[in-house]
């Protein structure tokens, strides 16, 4: 049973985030180029390619982070701006700065600062969702500890408890397992497993090349453009890895130390 | 002058003196609030071209206002002419920085050097011209609550107290972008639209402290207190307080001083009791300051003498370190004569079990936690990292031959 044949019974899919002809770039250089994607909604997908291959800089210009030099975005179906309450962002951890005064329950409340508004006040309401999002990601124990004081793992877990405090449909996360440990990895897929199955819709930009077979049910594999897109049991394969990465050994694509899986058919 | 400060800061020192130490106080706290949103945006220097911006502003604003004939001392409108030159040199700076390959800091010091000696200029020339009444323009380079008015006062608070509203409305989208500007844009605050709102209210605090700090320190009142508050706290809401609390304290002070001693320019009394008191929180704030980062040293320190003790005293092997031996007997895990006791093996026992779950810990989850790595596990630990760190130990003490132990 794969998830590529029941998605042929299924049609047509349902498309959380949609680009089109998406073009990306920083002082003359494209770090996307002419980009169609789409994520289907409902489904967990990884965003793969080499160092500098553009997958953060795809989100970040997908969220209007960065300017697009050109391109379209539809987030289910509708303008960006109609679906942007829609989706939540898990920026890359280094991206800030942890010395931040601020505790941990400080930074899973600005997930609700939006629906909160300026005048706003925070009720038990508030408090419970906060609650309920450390508690999802086993953080719990740790709402009034300042942020500085955590782990790598432990900031990353914060950063997804923000997110799910949003109550988004759409999670758009960056490097979700960057520098984390075998806990929290194993933690952090598990929600988003969590979500996925609860019909919301998972696009993490993702380097572990071993991992995605397992933990993924969609892939946009990209080196600037587009290399292949689709489940992974279709297009996660040797000659579309070896497109992405350049003509280099599959073992050595990994440097964590794991192994190319062969893609299952 | 011991007398005379006295009564000053006891509000007896006259009705223009005291309503100068409130209004100094108010701008004082609209000053640390605004600054610490600034501090955490790392944005600090900024505000220094920006002071220094102001200069020129006030020169042409004198001008202009004598030439239409009267004394051009007229505050509101030498405060008007000091925000439009701060936002001239503010666009400067942000220009060279978007449209040439200078660096921020070289922008700032180019166009605070240009601004301030154009100011320079410009107060020179008018010193020659012989209009209006200059006396007292100097006034607003290290600032004066000596020669301040009632009128005066009341702009400087009404300053003081819409930056203070506007902050407070703010608070929630500047703090979210100070820590993660990118998440920001996400989640659809206009973040360049936030950025731009601060540099106003730096303005607007840089202009209306003017005339209390001097446009050449009213920077510090911006920065110190901040910085000061933040040994004290690692909550944003207590900073602000505390980072208030200390810029009010500070321009009290500072406009007291003044009363009891006129020929003190106030500017530079305010910024040395500003950082007396950054100073002090240095030393003595509990967590963040030096004092007790080194306690917590010392205690760290006992903490591995104590467990590298009990360790020994597992193993059976002898110890020789003197502090070692006195933090165990200190304990009564020794006795005096070198015996171990019976709550010492206890205890030998237990540092054992913890040493096993502090190195499988460290193992496990190499990207730690800061703080000690001799704090108890749940302190360093979630839930399910404490079971994988049980599970890693078990299967450890499972796996060794038949009394290995």
């Amino acid at each position: 049973m794969t998830v590529g044949s029941s998605e042929a019974m299924n049609a047509p899919l349902r498309i959380a985030l949609s680009l089109r002809g998406m073009t990306v770039a920083y002082d003359g250089k494209p770090a996307v180029f002419s980009l169609d994607a789409d994520f289907v909604a409902g489904r967990m997908t990884a965003i793969v390619g080499p160092n500098g291959a553009g997958k953060s800089t795809l989100l970040k210009a997908a969220l209007g982070i960065v300017p697009r030099v050109s391109g379209e975005v539809s987030v289910f179906g509708g303008t960006f701006e109609e679906g942007r309450h829609r989706i939540a962002y898990v920026p890359q951890r280094a991206s800030v700065d942890w010395d931040f005064p601020a505790s941990v329950a400080d930074v899973v409340t600005m997930g609700l600062y939006r629906g909160l508004g300026l005048l706003g006040r925070m009720r038990t309401e508030h408090r419970r969702r906060v609650g309920d999002a450390l508690e999802r990601v086993g953080m719990q124990g740790f709402a009034g500890r300042q942020i500085g004081q955590l782990s790598g793992g432990q900031q990353q877990r914060v950063f997804l408890a923000r997110a799910l405090a949003e109550n988004a449909e759409l999670y758009l996360l960056d490097e979700p397992f960057a520098g984390v440990d075998a806990a929290t990895e194993a933690a952090i897929t598990e929600v988003l497993k969590g979500l996925r199955d609860e019909g919301r819709t998972v696009v993490a930009v993702h380097h572990d090349l071993s991992s995605v077979a397992e933990t993924f049910d969609r892939v946009l594999l990209l080196n600037t453009e587009k290399v292949a897109e689709g489940p992974v049991s279709d297009v996660f394969t040797e000659a579309a890895i070896h497109k992405a990465y350049g003509a280099r050994g599959g073992v050595a694509l990994n440097p964590i130390g794991g192994v190319v899986r062969a893609p299952e058919t | 002058m011991i007398g005379a400060l006295g009564s000053a800061l006891m509000f007896q020192a006259g009705y223009n003196a005291a309503i100068a130490a409130l209004g100094s106080a108010l701008f004082g706290a609209a000053a640390g609030a605004v600054g610490t949103f600034l501090f955490l945006r790392k944005r600090s220097l900024v505000s220094d071209a920006l002071a220094h911006a102001t200069l020129p502003g006030i020169a042409l604003a004198f001008l202009v206002m004598a030439f239409l004939g009267g004394s051009g001392r007229w505050l509101p409108g030498l405060l008007a002419g000091a925000a439009l030159a701060a936002i001239t040199g503010l666009f400067a700076v942000s220009w060279l920085t978007h449209h040439t390959r200078l660096s921020e800091d070289a922008a700032i010091g180019a166009v605070l050097s240009a601004f301030f000696g154009l100011g320079v200029v410009v107060l020179s020339l008018i010193q020659t011209l012989s209009v209006g009444e200059p006396a007292g323009l100097d006034g607003f380079l290290l600032g004066s609550t000596a020669g301040m008015v009632r009128s005066d006062v009341v702009t400087i608070a009404a300053g003081a107290v819409v930056s203070l509203i506007v902050l407070f409305l703010a608070r929630r989208p500047l703090a979210l972008i100070a820590f993660d500007a990118g998440y920001g844009e996400a989640r659809g605050y206009r973040v360049r639209g936030y950025d731009i709102l601060l540099m106003g209210l730096v303005t607007a605090i840089t202009v209306t402290g003017l005339k209390i700090v001097g446009l050449v320190l009213v920077v510090a009142l911006l920065i110190i207190p901040p910085a000061m508050a933040r040994f004290w706290t690692d909550r944003l809401g207590v900073m602000l307080a505390v980072s208030a609390a200390g810029g009010a304290l500070s321009g009290y002070g500072g406009a007291a001083f003044s009363a009891a001693a006129p020929d003190l320019p106030t500017g530079p009394v305010i910024v040395l009791l500003a950082f007396v008191l950054f100073f002090v929180s240095m030393l003595a704030a509990p967590r963040r300051g030096i004092l007790a980062r080194a306690l917590k040293a010392r205690r760290f320190e006992l903490a591995v003498h104590r467990r590298q003790g009990l360790l020994a005293l597992s193993h059976d092997e002898p110890i020789y370190d003197r502090l070692t031996l006195k933090v165990l007997r200190r304990a009564g895990f020794v006795r005096g004569d070198g015996v171990v006791t019976a709550e010492g093996l206890v205890a030998a026992q237990a540092a054992r079990d913890d040493e096993i779950r502090r190195i499988t810990g460290e193992r496990l989850f190499p990207q730690a936690a800061s703080g000690s790595v001799l704090d108890p596990l749940d302190v360093r630990y979630t839930p399910d990292e404490i079971a994988a760190i049980e599970r890693a130990v078990s299967e450890r003490t499972l796996g060794q031959p038949e009394g290995a132990a």
